[in-house]
């Protein structure tokens, strides 16, 4: 009893800043998703007690759901072509822009980082893609010459993923980007001179040798947050082509947790959707982490 | 003697870099200036073939249209705008309240659990809202909360990215100035009130930024379903759903939509680029 005193006086404050936060967070993140770890080995459907249905979920998921194939498929795809391509289009960019001056750097990361702030307005993708003559692709080309008839691009099952692909990676400078270009501008200048010196020859032997060591941190937070982005379409799907999609053909896996919980209210069988993609996406952390931490250690 | 002072980049670099951005800056730029001019067509206009990239007679017809077209309906406009307005105060004023004091003893303290803490909110930043919200609708159906105000703010304040952040940026606040206060005999709360805070104003305004702009842009929630709570982003998107003759109103309610989030981040840059140089996972 006298030592819990004790800790209670020497952390009790501690605790209690933290408590605020920590408690909202325990209840509405991190224990949901315990939750949806358990309900994924029963049938829960909101209206019945859920009863224990064992590994079934999973199995039906590989064995008897062609669709659930069809959205890991295309969120496998998603992310490994949006996810790499806007992590270095953030890293190119925001190194580009650190030799420009200070007024033409803030003006470019306003410009680069500004789809992010529009959030969900897809709209203007809309008139850009449309499927009719009216669209601006569609009427380029017409007027080119390359085509007779308009493509579908939002509806034709082989384009339409490309097309959200395009989108996503339109608005992948986000907070990583930032912190991109917060740390280009905060490396430390006298490693630049030493290496000068040192028989650093050009700008390659400079980003390899001097920043990208020194980019770390950075580069680790990056990797996180385009992780969490690439792993998470399916709003841009719905918005560009519907739901569903032609054929499922930009179904991910995010949406096909949406469909058999608010749809169907299968919510053990969604859980289990949930899960594998959680679980994905904690291995890529694992694994990209290790890389990165590899990489800039040496 | 002049001393060398870092390599240059050759002229070709120079002009590849130059040419790299300016075409990805017309890749981001294009279909926000073009969904801006959008807004400024009449109706004649919109509808020309081929699309035109200039407004020859602009006009701000469509934006009293969105006033008009929204009279009609059953819900009133502003009750969406109230909607909107509301969560992003309540969600960003109370995020950014329990996400510094829980980074303050993160920072600045040492106590048993930290180091597991530290984890947790690292990997948190990994699921998004959108990733989470299965789980989270469950446990508001639980709770009684689906389709109220709570349903909508709550998954705003149980994010971690902010807490991160503020926990790099408090790190760098120096240890003396707190140990001058606790001689002085101030309490803990008195320090983080009075010392910690407005040392850190960059990183409150960074997360405010953040934490605005993903309030003020959630959509269509899945927490919500009758039409008295929804958000003004479900509105706009009823509208463009209408009919085709809608397409200058559409227009002038994205541009309205997305010039509070521009606004602010054009203000406050400044800070938030302050606050990210702080924003790496050190290992």
């Amino acid at each position: 009893m006298e030592t819990v005193k004790k800790l209670f006086k020497k952390y009790g404050n501690d605790y209690f800043f933290l408590s605020f936060w920590l408690i909202i967070f325990t209840v509405f993140t991190l224990v949901p998703i315990g939750f949806a770890v358990g309900y994924s080995f029963t049938n829960f459907d909101m209206v019945q007690t859920p009863s224990f249905v064992g590994l079934s979920n999973y199995l039906r998921m590989f064995l008897d759901d062609d669709i659930f194939i069809k959205a890991f498929m295309n969120t496998m795809l998603f992310a490994v072509i949006t996810g790499p391509l806007g992590y270095i289009m953030s890293f190119v960019v925001g190194w580009l822009i650190n030799d420009l001056n200070r007024m033409t750097r803030t003006v470019l990361t306003f410009l680069f980082y500004s789809p992010t702030l529009l959030g969900s307005s897809y709209m203007m993708w809309l008139y850009l893609f449309s499927n009719d003559s009216y669209g601006l692709l569609n009427s380029w080309l017409i007027n080119f010459g390359f085509i007779k008839d308009p493509v579908q691009w939002l509806t034709d099952p082989d384009f339409n993923i490309y097309v959200v692909i395009v989108v996503v990676l339109w608005g992948s400078m986000g907070a990583g980007f930032l912190s991109f270009v917060a740390g280009f501008q905060s490396l430390n200048k006298s490693y630049f001179e030493a290496g000068a010196i040192d028989g650093i020859r050009n700008r390659w032997q400079e980003l390899w040798y001097i920043t990208l060591p020194q980019m770390g941190p950075q580069l680790l937070i990056g990797a996180v947050l385009t992780i969490s982005g690439s792993f998470a379409i399916g709003s841009q799907c719905i918005a560009l082509t519907g739901f569903p999609s032609t054929d499922y053909s930009t179904h991910t896996l995010l949406l096909h947790i949406q469909d058999y919980s608010a749809n169907r209210l299968e919510m053990g069988y969604a859980s289990a959707i949930a899960v594998v993609l959680f679980v994905i996406m904690i291995l890529s952390w694992l694994i990209i982490n290790k890389a990165i931490k590899t990489f800039s250690h040496d | 003697m002049r001393k060398k002072k870092r390599t240059t980049r050759s002229g070709f670099g120079n002009a590849i870099a130059a040419i790299f951005l300016l075409l990805m800056g017309v890749f981001i730029a294009l279909p926000i200036y073009y969904s801006i001019i959008n807004a400024f067509k009449p109706t004649s206009e919109l509808f020309l073939f081929p699309p035109r990239f200039v407004v020859y007679e602009p006009t701000f017809q469509n934006f009293l249209n969105v006033v008009r077209v929204q009279s009609q309906s059953l819900v009133p406009v502003e009750r969406y705008l109230f909607n909107s307005v509301f969560i992003t105060i309540v969600g960003t004023a109370g995020y950014v309240l329990i996400a510094s004091m829980a980074a303050y003893p993160m920072a600045k303290r040492n106590f048993p659990g930290k180091k597991v803490i530290y984890y947790i909110v690292v990997f948190a930043i990994l699921f998004r809202p959108e990733v989470t919200s299965l789980p989270q609708y469950m446990m508001m159906s639980k709770f009684n909360m689906l389709d109220t105000y709570w349903a909508l703010i709550f998954p705003l304040l149980a994010t971690s990215f902010g807490v991160f952040l503020m926990m790099q940026f408090m790190s760098t606040v120096p240890d003396e100035i707190l140990e001058a206060a606790r001689i002085d005999g101030a309490g803990e709360k008195y320090t983080f009130f009075h010392i910690v805070l407005p040392t850190v104003k960059p990183a409150l305004l960074t997360l405010t930024i953040f934490n605005f702009v993903s309030a003020w842009s959630t959509a269509g929630s899945q927490f919500t379903y009758s039409e008295t709570m929804k958000l003004l982003p479900t509105m706009l998107s009823q509208i463009s759903t209408g009919s085709i003759m809608r397409a200058g109103v559409t227009a002038a309610g994205t541009v309205l939509l997305m010039l509070p989030s521009i606004i602010v981040f054009a203000v406050c840059q400044g800070s938030v680029i302050e606050t990210m140089t702080h924003s790496g996972i050190k290992s």
